[in-house]
């Protein structure tokens, strides 16, 4: 008896601070949040059930899914953009690891940037004034002045570069470090085969890294559907709601319009689509495993 | 003979450094732009950057130190990941030194509840979590505006433990009993057996800690509604504003805001490869 409970009470004792601090942070907040997600939050009175009409709201809010558009504009430019342009930088890298390792640290600086500095440094280089750094880069290529995140037709497409800026490198890392632990003998094999350079990329190096790509992919598209810091600390949504993605469009319903049982029902989607698209991933992984 | 050898092998190999060239451009560029016009004079527009200043001078951190409350954000942002790095190793040290060495009733239930948590977007439950941080369970005090608020939430990481549990569990088990033989307690084998055998993984943790706490942006803006408590890189934007500002100091603000993450990067980038690797290949 005693030694049951001894056996029991050490992990018991070492676990408990943190399942304290995820209990109080993470799993009450979900809970109070899916609850909150069918009543209508009022202030100094009591809060009404409404059942499902928050979620009815959410499907019909054209404001919302304005956001939820380009939030999917967001996520497939940059994952599919940087997945393509990454895998061609690891593939110009193959073969001179003795370079690389120089190269690799300075290339992960932005990678490591926090969100809100990485949104200062970018409005900086998209001052719209024509001295301002793309601008001066634009003049060398002969085009005239942008207006950059003022201008509501292309601020979108703007914000996806700087999101490129920071997940090339990265997910170039991860291609190279996938290539690494490709057979050597598929390429020699291939080479006596006289397959040509793009046979080998084709059938020895891409189906070498399916894993790798698929990570990345994956990882991009949960982190991209959240994606909040780095817009909020540019455009905020704007100009005009151009680069409004669902977390911003959350927070205004949250944080400015105090409509927190709207906000919820909102944020409960948006969790159930990543956590569906998790879950995917993991039944893909497992069918590629088994 | 030799001469002509090594110019054909130079030739082969330039567009390759010219490449290389480009990438650091393109991606060191704008950190070289941001710490040379941080100590180029003050007369700078806005949107002008420096790539060499001519007479370099520390003006710019002058006035970032004595007219701009960015000390008071910077001493907010150093408590916040001294206290959190510290607490979050820790407890992650502690619950995964019970998931990789211990067999209990539940065991399994335990990494479920962690591993879900990986698949919570933070920003998800921003709304609830600030509705409990105005009133915490059980003690019915509340944690907005202080560092506390901003500390709490973030000691609680899946990543950090898992890490931890799986280099925990390659120790080998005869060291532990070899310990316990020798009448060592079981904070004892946690303290001077596990944890030294596990430094690298340790350190793999706290750097990633490090730019997790730093990345922070959520957080302390709906924990703080004082900007005097706000972190560094929150409060950039509202030093932004002020107009009076010359534009290269907030230039120089920026670059204090970046250098901490280069630092710890570049002081511990074995241990942060390692992690990056260890994510990348298991999954």
């Amino acid at each position: 008896m005693m030694r049951a409970l001894r056996q029991w009470l050490v992990p018991a004792l070492f676990l408990a601070p943190a399942l304290l601090v995820f209990t109080w942070f993470k799993f009450i907040p979900m809970a109070l949040g899916l609850r909150m997600s069918f009543y209508k939050v009022n202030f100094g009175a009591p809060n009404e059930w409404i059942g499902l009409e928050n979620f009815s709201r959410v499907l019909e809010d054209e404001a919302l899914g304005a956001a939820a558009w380009n939030t999917f504009l967001y996520v497939t430019c940059t994952v599919s953009l940087s997945v393509v342009l990454a895998l061609l930088l690891a593939l110009s890298m193959q073969g001179v690891t003795r370079h690389i390792r120089i190269i690799r640290t300075a290339l992960f600086l932005p990678a490591i940037t926090s969100a809100a500095v990485l949104a200062e440094v970018w409005r900086i280089l998209y001052a719209p004034t024509p001295d301002g750094i793309m601008n001066s880069i634009a003049a060398l290529f002969g085009i005239t002045a942008q207006g950059y995140l003022n201008d509501p037709d292309w601020a979108l497409q703007w914000l996806m570069l700087m999101h490129l800026w920071k997940s090339v490198p990265y997910d170039m890392v991860i291609f190279v470090a996938g290539m690494a632990t490709i057979n050597h003998e598929l390429y020699e094999a291939a080479r006596v085969d006289g397959a040509t350079a793009w046979q080998r990329l084709r059938f020895v190096t891409i189906p070498g890294l399916t894993h790798a790509i698929t990570i990345v992919i994956v990882l991009g598209m949960i982190r991209g559907f959240r994606v909040f810091a780095e817009i909020q600390a540019t455009t905020g949504g704007g100009p005009a709601g151009a680069t409004e993605v669902i977390m911003t469009r959350i927070y205004k319903l949250g944080f400015v319009q105090f409509d927190y049982g709207y906000a919820s029902a909102a944020s409960v989607v948006l969790f159930v689509f990543t956590a569906l698209c998790t879950l995917l991933y993991l039944q893909w992984r497992k069918r590629l495993e088994a | 003979m030799h001469d002509s050898f090594s110019w054909t092998k130079l030739g082969a190999a330039l567009p390759r450094w010219c490449f290389y060239a480009l990438l650091l451009v393109v991606f060191v560029g704008p950190f070289w732009a941001f710490a040379m016009t941080a100590f180029s004079g003050v007369t700078l527009q806005p949107g002008e950057l420096v790539f060499w200043p001519k007479s370099p001078t520390m003006d710019n951190f002058h006035y970032a130190w004595f007219k701009t409350r960015v000390w008071r954000y910077l001493l907010n942002s150093m408590l916040i990941v001294t206290f959190g790095l510290v607490l979050q190793v820790s407890i992650s040290s502690l619950a995964a030194y019970a998931l990789a060495r211990k067999r209990f009733v539940g065991s399994a239930v335990v990494s479920m509840l962690i591993l879900s948590t990986m698949m919570l977007p933070e920003e998800v439950i921003a709304i609830p979590l600030y509705l409990v941080l105005g009133n915490i369970p059980l003690f019915k005090v509340s944690l907005l505006n202080t560092h506390l608020g901003m500390i709490l939430p973030l000691i609680g990481w899946a990543f950090s433990i898992f890490m931890l549990t799986e280099f925990m569990k390659k120790v080998p088990l005869e060291l532990e009993e070899a310990a316990r033989m020798d009448g060592a307690s079981e904070w004892q084998i946690f303290w001077l057996v596990i944890l030294p055998l596990i430094k690298p993984a340790l350190g793999t943790v706290t750097v990633f800690g490090f730019i997790m706490i730093w990345d922070q942006y959520l957080l302390p803006l709906i924990v703080a509604n004082r900007e005097d408590l706000y972190t560094l890189p929150v409060a950039l934007a509202s030093v932004r504003a002020d107009e009076a500002m010359p534009p290269a100091v907030f230039v120089a603000i920026t670059l204090i805001a970046m250098l901490p993450s280069i630092l710890i990067y570049l002081a511990m980038q074995k241990a942060f490869n390692r992690g990056l690797l260890a994510g990348a290949v298991k999954g």
